[in-house]
């Protein structure tokens, strides 16, 4: 038996009764990046094997979903700091061994390529909506298309970056892959936390991530043959989620005592239900099986999988972070 | 150099003295400390043992904490001491969860505080606040390269030293003695 009180008085917002600095803001965060790297590394990838015209949806609208995001997701961080009006001290200086300042440094690149991204297809999205009867779709576009002729340095930009697109499809993909792994490497840097502190992470983050690019373009999509397609690859992206979440529980299970307490909390403890009832029942075994059913012909209306996937991968980053913080070494 | 602090915990008697000390000497706002008493117990009825701990940030080796911060303001300074400079300092909250001591915490005024073995003190040749206030003498503070600071000269003397969740990887530099009690 062992017992530990602390008689000092510690209460301290945040600490007591387990560290509590990260709120709402950050999950939030880390799904709204996961979710733009998905979307900017499928339209830059199709775009590489020349489908641009075939999938215009996966390749050109979707791509309007990152920038918004990146900067709501950017405005809620910075909302969430406690020195907010120090937060450019991000950008004065690069830390190389802290995952945070990569993805300070990540995160600009991406939203600059990201907005340059579907400036480069105003034309073909206005032609798209024109298509397909969107007139306030058609009318935004009209007037980005009209604010880009006026303004030299913009239209010298926009102008470029059309003749190198080719190159932006590439950074895209590197940066869209590293802003999707960052976010999960970022929480393994905590040695102090053992929910969070493996090497499954990264690569389980990405995968989410990806997953709910996937999601999103299926969900947008007009094309049947279009939604087949990212069914497919997302069935294949949830299969991989759920052999990197059995490798990860395996791997605390048969770790060390603190990582062993860290599974506990989901193998029996206070976010099994939540975990393995709504996380993975919810949000990605049962969109795996409507997509395996939509492939086999069934009618099943996209928007379930679609949805069911986004707030899957959203829960998931809520529990983790929620978890991780509650995972602790006992001192 | 390199400062470290030692603790016997046979003599610590709980009294907070070093908590107070501290806050007065550092200005720590009210409702806030910077270092803190913990009771362990253990053991079954009737064979009890209880001791007292006073914790704080260990300054550890490999300071987590500095590695990831943003900004570079957790940062280590001569003797191993780590500190933050309040004005690099973005109040993400990175450093809070690298510590597996729970050392750190948001200053009201927004930027992460903790101990600092007080290294204003420390600069003058002085010992921090809490090590020279104890009342029954159960702390020590010096350089562990110097072979006859009092740190150094106590440890040889006990060998049976333990610290805090040496598994997390930390090597913490605050050293408690005599024997770690089993949980």
């Amino acid at each position: 038996m062992g017992e530990k009180l602390i008689v000092s008085g510690r209460n301290i917002e945040g600490l007591y009764p387990h560290v509590d600095v990260w709120g709402f803001g950050i999950p939030l965060y880390l799904f709204i990046g996961g979710l733009a790297a998905g979307i900017l590394i499928f339209a830059a990838f199709f775009y590489l094997k020349g489908k641009a015209n075939e999938m215009p949806v996966t390749v050109k609208i979707s791509t309007i979903i990152p920038p918004i995001i990146i900067v709501l997701g950017l405005l809620f961080l910075i909302g969430d700091l406690h020195h907010k009006m120090y937060f450019w001290r991000l950008m004065t200086t690069f830390e190389v061994k802290s995952p945070m300042s990569w993805g300070a440094w990540i995160l600009v690149i991406v939203l600059i390529l990201s907005i340059l991204w579907p400036f480069t297809f105003l034309k073909e999205m206005r032609e798209f909506f024109v298509q397909n009867n969107r007139k306030r779709w058609v009318k935004w576009v009209s007037w980005l298309e009209n604010l880009v002729e006026k303004i030299g340095f913009i239209k010298k930009i926009v102008d470029y970056s059309v003749k190198k697109r080719k190159y932006i499809a590439i950074l895209l993909i590197i940066f869209g892959i590293a802003l999707g792994i960052y976010t999960g490497i970022l929480l393994s840097a905590f040695n102090a936390r053992p929910l969070w502190n493996n090497s499954v992470l990264g690569l389980l983050f990405l995968t989410s991530g990806v997953s709910t690019g996937a999601a999103a373009i299926m969900w947008l999509s007009n094309n049947h043959e279009e939604k087949q397609l990212f069914s497919k690859i997302d069935l294949g992206l949830i299969g991989i989620e759920l052999l990197l979440i059995f490798l990860m529980f395996l791997g605390m299970n048969w770790g060390s005592d603190a990582q062993q307490k860290a599974a506990e909390m989901f193998l029996g403890g206070e976010f099994t239900a939540i975990f393995w009832g709504i996380f993975v029942m919810l949000g990605l075994i049962t969109p795996g099986f409507l997509e395996a059913l939509e492939l086999k012909g069934y009618k099943v209306p996209i928007a379930v999988p679609a949805f069911l996937i986004l707030f899957g991968g959203l829960l998931f980053r809520v529990i983790m972070v929620v978890a991780g913080q509650i995972s602790t070494f006992t001192f | 150099m390199r400062y470290a602090m030692a603790l016997d915990i046979t003599k610590c008697v709980g009294c907070a003295d070093c908590v107070v000390a501290c806050q007065t000497e550092n200005n720590v706002p009210i409702g806030y400390s910077r270092d803190w008493i913990v009771e362990k117990v253990s053991g079954e009825y009737p064979e009890l043992k209880l001791h007292f701990e006073s914790q704080r940030c260990n300054h550890c080796d490999t300071h987590p904490c500095v590695r990831v911060c943003p900004t570079g303001a957790s940062h280590v300074i001569e003797g191993g001491i780590v500190k933050v400079k309040h004005n690099d300092c973005i109040g993400c909250g990175a450093c809070i969860e690298a510590c597996p001591y729970e050392a750190r915490y948001f200053h009201p005024d927004g930027y992460v505080d903790k101990c600092t073995f007080c290294d204003h003190r420390v600069a003058d040749g002085l010992d921090p606040a809490c090590v020279s206030v104890c009342p029954t003498h159960c702390m020590f503070f010096g350089d562990l390269d110097d072979p006859e600071s009092p740190v150094s000269k106590v440890l040889r003397e006990n060998p049976e030293n333990f610290v805090l969740a040496p598994e997390s990887g930390t090597k913490p530099q605050v050293y408690y003695f005599k024997e770690r009690l089993h949980f």
